[in-house]
């Protein structure tokens, strides 16, 4: 990690490999595993895919703070007082905007490393079949509003969109926890309380029948890498459009006491035409995590719900 | 030879001792003298995926066969009958709080938490049908189950006092010998601990025991104490059982979507 | 064993002969007690595990009534008045298949081999099952007994007639338990048979009817807590030398005994006296309905196994086919009212 001006940015390390002091090894668990236990952020203003205005991989440190005050403005625009947009919560009086947490700051102008011009591959023909049915059955569940099942998925605090895996930023509260103990690493996602156990015993995949929302994971240590390989997807919290038979690869390196590097694979060709990989980091972040019970007290789909109805009945 | 037999002999003895001071020191419930499997730092394991059986979630006391209160589940939702968990059998109310008990019994399926998919509380979510999994570093002790996803953080080290009311509370441990002593409060008032009404206060303070009995199951106690709820501490107390199937897995079951059309169902546009 | 059973052995023994060569298959007296030299030199062989070994297939299949008969004054019959009283017994049971009778269409007893008279019986020559009061009558109800039994009357009157719905209709034809499942075990009009199996710490008693299986914990374990309560209450076992003693309470109440309350208390004792012969006494407590105790003495004669699956509830046809007809005639009823009213 270097210091740069007023900011401090993480560079990836494959890019900056020199400068991460390569020296540097992972502190180890009772049972020997790197320890890559704590509290950690993904909270980035990078965007997965490249803006199509910029042509190179890296920002200099002046242009990724600009990019990132830009952002920033962008994102607390929507609360002005007034607006629509005001409505939902005000992100910086409660702290929840990014600007206001501990960052996981990097020079790149995109996560997305492969394809080399920082977008995801070009989706396949099938890809587009499978997006247009999917459109036509939304539209069958008829307007947003209509019931708690025509909602988004996080709306009713069902999963994030970013849960994952891959595990990306979620906009706020983008917190992780990591716990290990022999055979297993466990990563807490603060949103939604959603825990993946990844063991390291080698097992096999379950049979094709169990298909979960965060699909099943195996996990392995490669060296001081952990390699995390998860499929058995359920399809209804598609990643960027990706079906069911995606294969997500992470890779998690401790590369210095306060960052671990995040690398994944996305492998789902019947929606895309090659692989395709990401390189993001994950900042060393204070605990603990609080509990986020979401479902427990979602007035806001209710009152959502009540305030469609009372507006039908107005008409 | 002679040598060797002496060795044996004084090893025995020694081991003999070791057994009986251990089985002197440990709580009266726990089979006398076992001692758990370590971690590498040297703390009792109790890494594993665990489940209760029995009829805790239905009813923590003494109870009878009941039919479901769902018609259509037939034999499928009724009540299994138990000789409950609860030491002594009753649960000491004072009296206004076992009315509301009976109010929330005869309500069950308008009024339990567990019917809507929120998280089931503790110690409930313990002894709940589904397996949880114990994760278990030094610093922090995870029990994630399966049941909606809860999860429970156990602070070995970095203790503090829980920072707000919530559903799973604020869970403080501690190693007691072969023990994981597990304090916790901060706790809303909102979760029940099982089917049949049995409910608490935001008083609830839970100290619970986790104590290896075998090399796959558990003695699991809670001692619970709520002033506004109950005239006096009271505590309950089960096996817990390993589930010691290949790849045993802790599966998702992310509630929520199966209990949306009962919570908005009536709320969803209607045709015209 | 007391004198009276000395007595009663002694009158067995005589009624032996008679009765084997009365009856074509031959069967296993009853044992009910006995103390003949014989009798009394019976040790039992053991288990594995060292318990008395009670194992095997037994009837308690019986014509000899719970309650003495009104006219009946002695304790036991003759040999000669017992196979008498058997015959009748026998007869009445057979009478109610008579072809083109209502009593004809539920079974045909004897076509079917249902009726007592085709299978082992567990013969006696007491003149009912109960000993005690010498009476061989049940005790009086007492006034706290008589409150709950018109109680329990006046509650089934606002719930109408018996084919109203299924639940008005007789817990045996629903397939719930049948009226003499017990403890204490009654003889059960047809299939009367039971399997016994002992493993370590355990007695188990399979009732044939409804596959009911009571399951004897030996290990002195504590009473159950009262709020388990059961339709065969919960019960705990021990030895007594050769005798299996087994208490029960926490029963349901809603299966009562003679009209016994959910407090009812029932020890019964089972010795094995031969072979082929399992004495078998209980004790009824019940203060809510008795003033006293009373105890009755119904031996188990060995039968043949295998027991085949009882399932019961499974194909109850007769449920639906009563209430649908019971509605039937309803709308029959109804036409017809419906006709005469226009008329």
């Amino acid at each position: 990690m270097r210091l740069l001006g007023a900011v401090a940015f993480v560079t990836a390390a494959s890019v900056a490999a020199a400068a991460q002091s390569p020296s540097y090894r992972a502190p180890r668990t009772p049972d020997g595993q790197p320890d890559l236990q704590g509290f950690w952020s993904n909270a980035t203003y990078t965007p997965l895919e490249r803006p199509d205005n910029v042509t190179k991989a890296f920002y200099t440190p002046e242009e990724a703070q600009a990019a990132e005050k830009r952002a920033a403005a962008a994102e607390n625009a929507q609360t002005e007082p007034g607006t629509v947009a005001d409505v939902h919560y005000d992100f910086t009086q409660f702290g929840l905007d990014r600007s206001q947490a501990a960052r996981a700051r990097n020079l790149r102008t995109s996560l997305i490393v492969d394809p080399p011009n920082g977008k995801l591959p070009p989706v396949t023909a099938e890809g587009k079949r499978i997006l247009a049915a999917r459109a036509q059955a939304a539209k069958l569940l008829g307007g947003r509003w209509d019931s708690a099942q025509s909602n988004q998925l996080d709306d009713r605090c069902l999963i994030m969109a970013g849960a994952g895996p891959p595990m990306m930023d979620a906009a706020y509260n983008s917190n992780y926890h990591i716990v290990q103990a022999p055979g297993y690493v466990m990563i807490l996602t603060e949103m939604i309380h959603d825990a993946r156990i990844i063991p390291l015993d080698g097992r096999p995949q379950p049979s094709e029948n169990v298909r979960q929302w965060m699909g099943v994971s195996r996990g392995r240590w490669d060296a001081d890498t952990l390699v995390i390989e998860t499929t058995n997807f359920n399809g209804k919290n598609p990643l960027r459009g990706s079906t069911e038979h995606m294969k997500v690869t992470e890779r998690l390196r401790r590369v210095a006491d306060d960052v671990i590097e995040y690398k994944f694979t996305v492998d789902d060709p019947r929606m895309w035409a090659s692989a395709w990989s990401a390189e993001a980091v994950m900042k060393k972040t204070i605990g603990p995590i609080f509990e986020h019970a979401c479902h427990e007290g979602n007035y806001g789909l209710y009152n959502t719900l009540v305030g469609a109805r009372l507006e039908e009945k107005k008409k | 030879m002679r040598n060797l037999n002496a060795t044996r002999f004084t090893a025995m003895a020694a081991l003999c001792t070791g057994v009986v001071l251990a089985a002197t020191l440990v709580l009266a419930q726990q089979p006398a003298g076992y001692r758990a499997p370590r971690t590498p730092d040297g703390r009792p394991n109790l890494n594993g995926i665990w489940q209760a059986i029995n009829t805790a979630h239905w009813d923590l006391e003494p109870h009878s066969p009941s039919p479901s209160p769902v018609l259509e589940l037939g034999a499928a939702g009724a009540v299994p009958g138990g000789l409950g968990v609860v030491e002594g059998g009753v649960i000491p109310y004072r009296p206004e709080a076992l009315a509301k008990r009976n109010e929330n019994r005869a309500g069950r399926l308008k009024l339990d938490p567990e019917v809507k998919c929120y998280l089931p509380g503790v110690p409930r979510a313990t002894y709940m049908p589904f397996p949880f999994q114990i994760i278990q570093s030094q610093k922090h002790i995870m029990l994630i189950h399966e049941f909606a996803g809860a999860v429970r953080t156990i602070y070995m080290t970095d203790q503090v006092e829980a920072p707000a009311d919530s559903w799973m509370g604020w869970s403080n441990g501690r190693w007691d010998g072969e023990s994981l002593v597990v304090d916790t409060k901060g706790f809303n008032d909102l979760s029940w601990f099982d089917r049949a009404g049995n409910f608490h206060s935001d008083a609830l303070h839970v100290v619970e025991r986790f104590t290896a009995r075998s090399a796959d199951t558990l003695n699991y106690e809670a001692t619970i104490e709520d002033p506004k709820t109950f005239t006096k501490p009271w505590k309950i107390s089960m096996p817990l059982y390993r589930r010691v199937e290949p790849n045993a897995q802790i599966m998702e079951f992310r509630c929520v979507e199966f209990a949306e059309e009962l919570l908005y169902g009536h709320l969803k546009k209607q045709p015209k | 064993m007391n004198r009276r059973t000395l007595v009663s052995i002694g009158l067995l023994t005589l009624a032996v002969a008679v009765i084997l060569s009365a009856t074509p298959a031959a069967q296993a007296p009853a044992a009910s007690p006995k103390a003949g030299a014989a009798a009394k030199a019976y040790t039992p062989p053991k288990t594995p595990d060292g318990q008395p070994d009670l194992q095997g297939f037994w009837t308690n299949s019986t014509y000899v009534p719970l309650e003495r008969p009104n006219n009946v004054t002695k304790e036991f019959y003759t040999p000669e008045e017992a196979l008498a009283a058997e015959k009748r017994a026998a007869e009445r049971e057979a009478t109610q298949t008579e072809p083109g009778t209502t009593a004809d269409v539920h079974y045909d007893f004897t076509q079917f081999g249902l009726d007592r008279s085709q299978a082992t019986i567990s013969r006696n020559l007491r003149t009912s099952l109960v000993i005690d009061p010498p009476d061989g009558r049940i005790p009086p109800v007492n006034a706290t007994g008589q409150k709950r039994a018109a109680e329990v009357a006046a509650a089934r009157k606002t719930r109408g007639g018996q084919y109203d719905s299924v639940h008005n209709m007789p817990i045996g034809s629903r397939c719930i338990i049948m009226g003499g499942a017990g403890p204490p075990m009654m003889n059960a009009g047809y299939n009367a048979n039971y399997q016994i199996v002992q493993g370590p710490g355990y007695v188990m008693i399979l009732t044939e009817m409804i596959h009911d299986a009571r399951i004897i914990p030996l290990d002195g374990r504590p009473a159950p807590p009262a709020g388990a309560r059961q339709w065969t209450g919960i019960s705990r076992g021990r030895w007594e030398g050769n005798t299996l003693v087994v208490e029960t309470t926490n029963f349901n109440g809603k299966n009562p005994f003679r009209g016994a309350s959910e407090n009812m208390k029932v020890t019964e004792r089972f010795t094995r006296v031969s072979d082929d012969v399992l004495d078998y006494k209980f004790t009824v407590e019940d203060p809510a309905t008795w003033d006293r105790s009373w105890t009755a003495e119904a031996p188990l004669a060995k039968t043949q196994g295998p027991i085949f699956e009882f399932a019961c509830h499974e194909t109850n046809y007769g449920v639906a086919n009563i209430l649908a007809g019971a509605r039937e005639d309803e709308r029959r009823a109804a036409e017809a009212a419906v006709k005469k009213g226009s008329n």
